[in-house]
């Protein structure tokens, strides 16, 4: 294969790789946001080289984009940059990065176990996975899975502005309230 | 490239996301961690859609990164909820419901 192929892909494997343990083990979660955008923008440009444009796009809009936005603004607004980091269970840390080789060797295990092996993946044709193919399947085949999707977001919108509201339902509108309740600021 | 490059990478993002669920204790992180975890789905989604040339692939990633997102908007409006209850979203804190 070609050297310089092969370096584009070495250094966005590295890249995700890098920026995935950069977002675990650094301390201030401003800079695990800011590695999981970098996280998230070198994985767009591995599905732009599988060929899925749109879905790299949205990858690089979506999830880096509007997602992290509301992660960056909820860091934010708590304050939640530096927490101590305690470790109150003994011997969890030593616990967890067990099971997670156990994981991974399970993973490994599973792929040694496969009856046919696997081959480069093919040349991928120009219009393979184009916008206009996904709309195509989005809306014929996929039409009810999508509806249903658009149910979840407004289930989320509606959840999320009930629990982030100040009083919860029982807030009394102001135009009726009693006068021997003190309001709030 | 052979296809198990992308295994390989997915496995490993998919191992640090969970090694960054289990060890840290901020819950913002832990998200992130879990959208680390998403995302490595993803790539194998994407990788086998092109290995195989069907299309269906890509649309289940479509679909995990809606679900994703609203599960992101639930999850933050929750901590902001908990963090004005206990003034704290440590998740060792988080032990109310603890018998």
């Amino acid at each position: 294969m070609d050297i310089g192929i092969l370096l584009v892909y070495g250094i966005l494997g590295l890249t995700v790789i890098v920026s995935a343990v950069g977002l675990i083990i650094s301390r201030n979660a401003l800079y695990s946001a800011l590695f999981l955008v970098v996280n998230f923008v070198a994985v767009g440009l591995l599905y732009l080289a599988l060929g899925a444009p749109f879905i790299a796009f949205a990858q690089v809009t979506v999830y880096a984009g509007s997602i992290m936005v509301l992660f960056i603004f909820v860091i934010m607004l708590l304050g939640a940059e530096n927490l101590p980091l305690t470790e109150p269970l003994r011997g969890q840390r030593v616990l967890g990065i067990l099971l997670v080789v156990i994981f991974l060797a399970e993973i490994v295990l599973y792929y040694l176990l496969r009856t046919t092996p696997l081959q480069s993946i093919p040349l991928i044709p120009q219009t393979f996975a184009s916008p206009a193919e996904i709309g195509m399947l989005l809306f014929n085949r996929y039409l009810l899975p999508f509806e249903v999707t658009a149910f979840i977001l407004l289930a989320a919108t509606v959840g999320a502005i009930l629990l982030s509201k100040h009083e919860g339902p029982t807030r009394p509108k102001p135009g009726i309230q009693k006068p021997e309740t003190p309001v709030e600021g | 490239m052979p296809m198990s490059y992308y295994l390989i990478l997915s496995a490993a993002m998919f191992a640090i996301g969970a090694l960054g669920v289990v060890l840290r204790r901020n819950p913002l992180v832990v998200f992130m961690s879990l959208e680390l975890m998403f995302n490595a789905a993803n790539l194998v989604f994407v990788a086998f859609s092109a290995y195989h040339q069907i299309l269906d692939g890509d649309l289940f990633v479509f679909f995990v990164m809606t679900t994703a997102a609203a599960e992101v908007a639930v999850g933050l409006a929750l901590m902001v909820a908990i963090f004005r209850a206990k003034r704290t979203i440590d998740l060792d804190e988080m032990s109310t419901l603890k018998g």
